[in-house]
């Protein structure tokens, strides 16, 4: 005879006690029919995660970790047919629980209850009709867990929890009122809300600046010793490295090593995580290429003798907010780039650098202040008399996808620049073309595809080629690897330096990514709140920071290593 | 490389596509489909009901109602076409010119389109008919005219988002002439979906059409047309309910078909398979 164990009201149950593993996965496959042949996105993978456990599954785009994650909870999609050897969880009545070929209805009962989703982004996840507090409350309902007298103040406690600290205010809140932190934290908040001892989060901090991102993960941690199980997905070693107890890599649908996380990140033993430890950028990384291997030299001096090629002086811009209130998107800017240089422009999202980048390229008029282009009025030009300039000064976007005409095929992306030079006519484009493509290292086959069909990596080689199609004096690139995984970042950079050191390009580069930031610049201006707070030599910036902002940002990003490693 | 199930092969699409080209040879080779013509008098066949003999029935002069519905294909097809085409036109300039034009003028074609829009489109196609006369061009006319504030509505509304795209301010960036950028950027983005819109007006503008006709405004008589067809059965309806009742099936079959057939086409393009 079994006794049922009444539930507790807080904390977990004692069913499982650390060191007995939760989940339990063997030979899960997921394989994807299509027209062409069966896709295998997940190819046999095993693991285990037991109570009060951090395990963080990392891997690049395409390597079948989210789709792992989605088979977990029964949302790999209707076509997926998901297999394994054994797929069980230990349920609340404390016996296994079978999660192969659960009906959608079993599914439900599941999900929330025994295993909590949490998914990346929060302003889609959350339904934007509802408010937090009944998002929160949603599955204690559904799940039946508390009577509905006492939901009001869980959902406050909840909140509390996932770490908002005024939970009355934003329970009665929108979705759209949070922000991007507070609303991941809502989420959360409702993943935990049924109790399940179980959490899986697909990226959870990847939209999310590394102060706010930060706050996330040592939520996570806390809910571990809470006794809470975590399956982190991410991309970002560095997370996994500062709050996972294991570690398991992800490649091509295998899992290629595992282990606590120290020892695989610090003592790599497969190739593949070797590489993707030596791609990430960062003060180690300086002076060398990132996807190859070897410490090859790369980098010439910065020229810094050399007059000025973009100087943008006191520059002020205000934007209207809806409410009528001003929006000092840029506070008295002033700063300099070189000729052959890298300013690195580093802050958080709305601190202005996309503004900044903006009215260096005058596609956005400042109020005050003005820009100077290789000593000569640029700002203050008119834009028919700047138009014939444009072409000594260029962009690369985060989304290069979005700066293409949807019309148009990779050829003529790369020629729409070309065009505007009358003395090149339809031979010489062509040639010029092979030239950037052989540039950016790209095969011409890519010439008639359209650059949606292309990958994320391609998409910025276009759009690199395109940008040098006009031989520029600058470049001013805009978060151009924030939506890569960590290779073809890599990659992406080792080109930029690479043809930096070629044509003796000048870079504005703007990133929130502060290891990119301090493997790609010569100098950097940290910006907060539409101010540069703080300028310098890369090195000295980033080993003696001056200013408090920059000594809280530079705190905040997670570690590759352990302190003292 | 994609395999796919081929899009224009799909079911209930096959029965629509096939009316559409059995009008394209209506208009082309009425003859095909029936040897009398349209005009030919037969005071022995007045009113008679459909047979083996007179496929939709005869009228009150005896004349074949089936020929004249064949015949009076190209007349009403030509009509909504062409109206579609001008609305279509219309619209993209009007709509465009309200997104991009000086503020002043700007704002007085917006509240212009506000206006036209607030009045019926029969009604504008009467205006136009009062001012330019009765007759089959100025059918064409008048419905095409009454459509474009619609047309440029929509327009106006693509256009203003296209502008805000990442490539429109990239070709700003890369030192493109403003007019170069609405004539190759904007207008041909904002028009791709426009086209197929254009499709599907064709059906409503046949309707307008035979609406002006069926009002004596349209084709003047005794020329063959489908909205007059339905207005000579008007008088006859109890006694011979067919002369009325077939033309206006062929009327909704076909705006029914060329409407399914322009959808097609919207969903193929909104997947991008047509350049």
């Amino acid at each position: 005879m079994t006794l049922a164990l009444p539930e507790q009201r807080h904390g977990l149950d004692a069913l499982v006690s650390a060191g007995t593993p939760l989940l339990r996965v063997e030979d899960l496959r997921v394989v994807f029919p299509t027209p062409e042949r069966p896709v295998e996105a997940v190819r046999g993978i095993s693991f285990a995660i037991e109570a009060g456990q951090i395990l963080a599954l990392v891997g690049q785009s395409g390597s079948g970790k989210s789709v792992t994650a989605r088979a977990l909870v029964g949302l790999a999609g209707a076509r997926a047919q998901v297999s394994a050897r054994a797929l069980t969880i230990v349920g609340r009545d404390g016996r296994d629980l079978d999660l192969r070929g659960l009906s959608p209805a079993a599914w439900g009962a599941v999900r929330g209850r025994e295993i909590g989703f949490i998914l990346q982004d929060a302003l889609v996840s959350l339904d934007p009709l509802r408010t937090i507090g009944r998002e929160v409350a949603e599955p204690i309902l559904a799940h039946g867990v508390l009577p509905a007298s006492e939901v009001a103040a869980e959902v406050q406690a909840l909140l509390l929890r996932a770490g908002i600290a005024d939970p009355e205010v934003r329970a009665a809140q929108y979705p759209h009122e949070l922000s991007g932190g507070l609303r991941q934290r809502a989420l959360i908040a409702s993943a935990l809300a049924a109790r399940p001892r179980l959490l899986i989060a697909d990226e959870p901090t990847t939209a999310l600046d590394v102060t706010v991102q930060q706050q996330i993960l040592t939520v996570f941690a806390e809910l571990a010793r809470a006794g809470h199980a975590v399956l982190l997905i991410t991309h970002d070693l560095a997370v996994a490295a500062q709050i996972a107890h294991r570690v398991a890599v992800m490649q091509d649908g295998l899992i290629v090593e595992a282990g606590p996380t120290h020892r695989v990140l610090t003592a790599p033993s497969h190739a593949y995580t070797q590489q993707l430890m030596a791609a990430v950028p960062g003060a180690a990384t300086r002076g060398r290429w990132l996807a190859v291997a070897g410490d090859a030299p790369v980098r010439g001096a910065s020229a810094t003798d050399q007059p000025p090629l973009l100087e943008v002086d006191d520059v002020s811009l205000r934007f209207k907010r809806p409410d009528g209130s001003p929006l000092h998107a840029l506070l008295g800017v002033s700063l300099v780039v070189r000729p052959g240089e890298t300013l690195g422009v580093v802050g958080e999202s709305g601190s202005g650098k996309t503004t900044l980048g903006k009215v260096a390229l005058a596609l956005q008029r400042a109020d005050r202040g003005v820009v100077r282009f290789a000593g000569q009025p640029w700002s203050a030009l008119p834009e028919s008399a700047r138009r014939p300039l444009r072409r000594r000064i260029h962009t690369i976007v985060q989304d290069p996808l979005g700066s293409f005409d949807p019309r148009y095929t990779v050829q003529r992306v790369i020629e729409q620049p070309l065009r505007l030079q009358k003395e090149l006519d339809q031979a010489a484009r062509r040639r010029r073309v092979m030239e950037l493509l052989e540039l950016v290292c790209l095969p011409a086959q890519l010439l008639a595809r359209r650059p949606e069909t292309l990958s994320g990596g391609q998409r910025q080689r276009v759009s690199i080629a395109q940008a040098l199609a006009s031989d520029p004096q600058l470049l001013v690139c805009d978060e151009p690897v924030s939506s890569l995984d960590v290779m073809t970042q890599a990659q992406v950079l080792d080109l930029l330096i690479a043809l930096q050191a070629r044509l003796g390009l000048a870079m504005l580069f703007i990133s929130h990514d502060l290891g990119v930031i301090q493997h790609m610049s010569h100098r950097i201006a940290v910006m907060e709140a539409g101010r540069i707070v703080e300028t310098g030599p890369v090195k000295e910036v980033f080993d003696d920071p001056q200013h408090p902002y920059t000594q809280r940002l530079l705190a905040a990003v997670p570690r590759l290593l352990p302190t003292g490693v | 490389m994609r395999l796919r199930r081929h899009p224009w092969r799909a079911p209930g699409l096959v029965l629509p596509l096939a009316f559409v080209l059995l009008l394209v040879v209506a208009v082309v080779l009425p003859q095909w489909f029936t040897a009398r013509q349209p005009d030919a008098v037969d005071v022995d066949a007045v009113l008679r009901p459909p047979s083996l003999e007179f496929w939709f029935g005869t009228d009150e002069l005896g004349r074949d109602l089936f020929c004249r519905m064949i015949y009076g294909t190209s007349q009403s097809l030509m009509i909504g076409i062409g109206a579609a085409a001008i609305a279509c036109l219309g619209g993209i300039v009007l709509g465009t010119a309200a997104a991009l034009a000086p503020a002043p003028l700007r704002m007085l074609l917006v509240r212009l389109l506000d206006i036209l829009l607030a009045f019926p489109e029969l009604l504008l196609a009467l205006l136009v008919i009062a001012v330019l006369g009765r007759g089959p061009v100025n059918a064409l006319l008048a419905v095409g005219m009454s459509h474009i504030a619609g047309y440029a509505r929509l327009v106006r509304s693509q256009v203003l988002k296209v502008k805000l795209s990442g490539y429109v301010e990239h070709a700003v960036a890369l030192g493109e002439h403003p007019f170069t950028i609405v004539v190759s950027h904007i207008v041909p983005n904002t028009t791709r979906t426009l086209v197929v819109l254009a499709t599907i007006g064709v059906g409503s503008a046949v309707l307008s059409a035979s609406a002006l006709s069926f009002l004596g405004l349209g084709v003047v008589p005794p020329a063959a047309e489908w909205g007059a067809l339905l207005a000579g059965g008007r008088n006859f309806l109890q006694v011979a309910p067919w002369m009325s009742l077939l033309p206006a099936t062929v009327v909704s079959v076909s705006v029914i078909s060329i409407t399914l057939v322009g959808r097609r086409l919207q969903t193929l393009l909104a997947r991008g398979d047509t350049p």
